[in-house]
């Protein structure tokens, strides 16, 4: 935790940084006659987010905030494995609306979410991860959103969907 | 003249039907609800003529699959550009435009969109601006105007929905040609220009009828100039034609496809709001707003996109931007 | 007494058959449309505009006026049940919201968020009633300069919000205020801070992309993370003596949280600029200040969740105000019911009140009867969605998870902005690891679009000079009061640090 902290703190200083100097495309003095310039605002709040994080390396210096006392590691061993396959689902969950559009998306990620990881029974996954997309396809039609349908392939199924709700 | 234009509606119209009929074989029905896009965030002019032509699609059930409202008014009308030029289904995928759509491509070069892509479908209207003032200013005419302004030696404050927007075109043609200065405020949209110009916070904008509409009724803002051709029925003030200056500026309300939209696809979509042009509805719309109509086919469009981009890099330049 | 009688004839219009049945319905639509997370009551009345061709327009406007006061209601629950605001307007309501639930007590939030959001409508409407063309001339006297004095108000009640991490507190809030900057820069019509020169981040990044990163996919993973994915919230109960006991118990220790959204909502709601965000979030943070156990505050106190709500449904109401009066939308959703009157060909506008009486006050008066009816509605669901708590995490999390996604897509219609979600969640993970407080990020995402223009538009005006916001008669009053409450905690930082 203490070495995590003062690294979480460096990636926003450089996070800060990188906005400061995204910033400076713009004017980011105060216009005579005018105010402000466009880079003014976010400027020198970036600025404040690197004083800040500034004040955060005293605080973990000096060992003031709670993360710079610990020894607990940033993640133990479930933690890392819980965001791999949880987190990582997700990603691959999102990955996946563009090719097999967003049904069957969300039906894959519900088999592997509640099938694999919540070992539910295959009763318990099968009915939501087909009965949700039903659900939500039908939402779609009644309030006129398009939702992403993927890749070409999945044409002829959805010509047949729109058939017959519209 | 709007005699001849209407015909000129009905004789296109009818071709397309024809040249629909001839071919029927392969003719084109929209397969997917139809992504139609706005070049504008929710509750603006160009969102309430999109969501009023979709109104009359649904009504009169004119399409197989619903046209479906998307507003993208980001970074300008960038977003919608954007939007509509990375589409894996142009076939299904049309915007309502307004003038940024010639302004943004010009003043964001790094988009890398060359609108003469895109695929003409129908000009509905064309939108003029006028100038306006609140009623307790006293001012009823625009050489009084002239006159205040450039007595308040670029004190003068007028309302306006950004640099590079539409009604600082005007402005800017206005400042230059009769030699005066205003500071101009930005805001976000054309309602919240109007509410501070009924408020007094600002002195004067230059804004379409229908958005200064509800306060001319009823009194409080007084028109001055109109920025049209002739003059605008319902409204009248002289144009700036009449003061000797040969410019007039509108806003378009047109509908475009996207690049790469297959001849089928456009031949059913010109149709659709042509259809769509010819009702009553729309044409009360026209007559209640105070646009004015401008039918072009799709080859006039593509001629118009070409002088409006050259007359914009004119504007714009002369704006110093 | 003709305001009475006008009122009368309204109320009676909108009781007649088809519009009671338009008012119900209108009414479950917009509650469960609200409560999806991403999707807001502008969604809800946009989507069905079309839908109201097939009744005339007074009853069409009565039903959207019934989704809007659903929607609004609904915002409430997912903020409760699932923790993620589900509009800006229902931010504030997590804050008290769902450290209830995770006690067990979903069942008093919900109630509170339904009494609440009841009687903040009930006072908006009476004030609308009274006093509505006197209240516009005051909406119309709110420049830049006073918007601006507002949300700096608004910051100054959440000064005390974030974590015991000074520098972390300050810092989350500055990088919300950034965030809101990118995309386009309004004064200079030009492109700002698209980091990565990526054209998605073109359109801003909104509010709703970090709020259900935030919330929706951050927050879950720490969950899991922090309860070793067995989550031991006690069960809540429902039953109707339960419900009976959570109604006292948030008539007892929500009154003063209620009676200050109620009010500070509707004034805050009826500015065009402003609207129920920042009402409801001021409120939130008057309601902590005045409370006699401010400690109690964000960990579950149901004042908590009565103030942010009365003041967002009031302010609601309130922003009905601006349109009807004067023809000018006080919020998104506002804009779209405003283009719906001009389909059905009326002029929005000052003369709106005088040439259309009947359409006007059949539309006040049904707001009244939506409020009672949302209430009721509202009240019946509550079983549902405490149920739907009772599933294991193991169900609840990944339906979370999916809701996030098409919730967002739904109302952002972007796969860029999927990305960015998910970005901003693991984000969010790792700096709640470290102690970091996201929500002042949250609301400074919400409140900068607001700020940032009306300070530049305010020194415009002024050529340059910042005095403009302290001589103007109503935005001096406003910048003492926001100056001294941000130097309050300051210089009681600075005695406490002192060294003996």
């Amino acid at each position: 935790m203490r070495l995590g902290e003062i690294i979480t703190a460096a990636i926003l200083a450089l996070l800060a940084i990188y906005l400061m100097w995204k910033s400076t495309s713009l004017e980011i003095g105060y216009i005579r006659g005018e105010g402000p310039g466009g880079g003014f605002w976010p400027f020198w709040l970036s600025f404040i987010m690197l004083l800040s994080t500034g004040w955060i390396a005293v605080n973990w210096w000096r060992g003031t905030s709670p993360p710079s006392q610990s020894d607990e590691p940033v993640l133990d061993a479930y933690g890392w494995k819980m965001l791999v396959f949880v987190g990582g689902g997700i990603a691959a969950f999102v990955a996946l609306i563009p090719i097999i559009s967003m049904y069957g998306a969300i039906c894959l990620f519900l088999i592997y979410y509640l099938k694999f990881l919540g070992r539910h029974s295959w009763f318990v996954t099968l009915a939501l991860s087909i009965g949700l997309p039903i659900v939500f396809f039908f939402f779609e039609g009644a309030m006129r959103i398009t939702m992403p349908t993927g890749m070409s392939f999945t044409e002829p199924v959805f010509n047949l969907l729109y058939d017959i709700i519209y | 003249m709007t005699i001849t234009r209407r015909l000129m509606v009905l004789a296109s119209a009818a071709a397309v039907g024809f040249a629909g009929m001839v071919g029927a074989a392969h003719a084109f029905e929209p397969k997917k609800p139809i992504d139609f896009v706005i070049m504008a965030g929710p509750g603006g002019g160009a969102d309430q003529i999109a969501r009023f032509l979709q109104s009359v699609a649904e009504k009169k059930d004119m399409t197989s699959r619903p046209l479906v409202p998307n507003n993208k008014g980001g970074g300008s009308g960038a977003e919608a550009l954007i939007a509509l030029s990375t589409t894996n289904d142009p076939d299904h995928t049309i915007l309502v435009t307004l003038n940024s759509f010639f302004t943004t491509p010009l003043r964001q070069p790094n988009l890398g969109i060359d609108i003469q892509t895109f695929t003409p479908v129908a000009m509905m209207a064309v939108d003029p601006f006028v100038l306006w003032v609140h009623k307790d200013s006293g001012i009823t005419t625009f050489e009084q105007w002239l006159e205040t302004v450039k007595a308040a030696g670029g004190e003068y404050v007028m309302g306006g929905t950004g640099k590079g927007q539409e009604d600082s075109i005007v402005i800017a043609f206005m400042s230059d040609a009769f030699g005066f200065k205003v500071k101009y405020i930005p805001y976000d949209g054309g309602g919240a220009v109007a509410k501070d110009l009924a408020g007094q916070q600002i002195m004067a904008t230059v804004n379409n009828p229908a958005e200064a509409k509800g306060f001319y009724e009823a009194g409080d803002f007084v028109p001055l100039l109109a920025f049209s051709d002739e003059r605008i029925p319902g409204i009248d003030v002289p144009t700036m034609k009449e003061k000797g200056h040969d410019f007039s500026y509108y806003n378009q309300r047109a509908v475009v496809g996207a690049p790469g939209m297959s001849d089928d696809a456009a031949a059913y979509y010109q149709k659709l709001f042509a259809d769509i042009y010819n009702t009553e509805e729309w044409q009360g719309y026209m007559e209640s707003e105070s646009l004015s109509p401008l039918w072009m086919n799709p080859d006039e469009q593509r001629a118009y996109w070409e002088t409006q981009v050259a007359n914009h890099k004119a504007l714009l330049a002369a704006m110093g931007e | 007494m003709e305001i009475l009688s006008l009122l009368g004839d309204g109320m009676v219009l909108s009781l007649q058959p088809l519009n009671l049945l338009l008012i119900i319905v209108g009414v479950t639509v917009g509650l469960f449309i609200g409560a999806m997370p991403g999707l807001g009551s502008v969604n809800g009345v946009a989507i069905l505009l079309p839908i109201t061709f097939l009744v005339p327009p007074g009853s069409a406007i009565i039903f959207l006026a019934a989704i809007y006061y659903g929607a609004m209601y609904g915002g409430a629950i997912s903020s409760v049940t699932l923790g993620i605001p589900g509009a800006s307007t229902a931010v504030a309501t997590t804050f008290d919201g769902r450290p209830l639930a995770l006690q067990g007590k979903a069942g008093l939030a919900l109630v509170a968020a339904a009494v609440a959001s009841f009687v903040g409508g009930t006072v908006a409407n009476i004030l609308f009633t009274a006093f509505a063309p006197l209240l516009a001339s005051v909406a119309l006297s709110f420049g830049p300069p006073e918007i601006f004095a507002l949300m700096l108000l608004a910051f100054a009640t959440f000064v005390g919000l974030g974590g015991d991490d000074i520098p972390k507190t300050i810092l989350s809030i500055c990088m919300g205020l950034v965030f809101a900057a990118i995309g386009f820069d309004q004064v200079s019509g030009a492109p700002r801070l698209i980091l990565f020169d990526i054209n998605g981040f073109l359109k801003g990044i909104n509010f709703l992309v970090l709020a259900i990163g935030v919330y929706g996919i951050g927050e879950m993973i720490w969950t899991i993370y922090s309860t070793r994915g067995e989550i031991t919230t006690t069960k809540a109960e429902i039953s109707v003596g339960q419900i009976w006991r959570d109604i006292k118990e948030v008539g007892q220790r929500g009154w003063k949280g209620t009676a200050i959204g109620s009010f500070l909502g509707f004034f805050v709601g009826i500015l065009p600029a402003a609207g129920a965000t920042p009402g409801s979030l001021m409120s939130y943070g008057v309601a902590k200040m005045v409370s006699r156990k401010p400690d109690e505050f964000g960990k579950g106190h149901p004042g908590g969740v009565c103030a942010p709500e009365a003041a967002n449904n009031s302010a609601s109401t309130g922003a009905m105000l601006p349109m009807l009066t004067l023809g000018i939308p006080g919020s998104p959703t506002t804009a779209v019911l405003l283009g719906g009157m001009v389909i059905w060909g009326l002029t929005p506008g000052p003369r709106l009140f005088v040439e259309q009486t009947e359409f006007v006050w059949g539309l006040i008066g049904s707001f009244y009867v939506s409020n009672v009816f949302a209430l009721l509605i509202n009240l019946a669901f509550i079983p549902l969605f405490i149920w739907m708590l009772r599933m294991p995490f193991t169900i609840l999390a990944p339906l979370i998870f999916v809701l996030s996604v098409i919730g967002g897509y739904a109302a952002l219609r972007d796969m860029f902005d999927i990305w960015l979600l998910l970005v901003f969640g693991f984000g969010a993970f790792f700096l709640r690891r470290f102690d970091y407080p996201l929500a002042p990020a949250v609301l400074a995402i919400v409140l900068g679009p607001i700020a940032e223009p009306t300070l530049r538009q305010s020194l415009l005006l002024s050529s340059g000079d910042p005095s403009i916001f302290f001589t103007r008669p109503i935005s001096g009053p406003i910048m003492v009061i926001a100056i001294i409450l941000i130097l309050l905690p300051l210089a009681k930082f600075l005695r406490q640090n002192k060294p003996a």
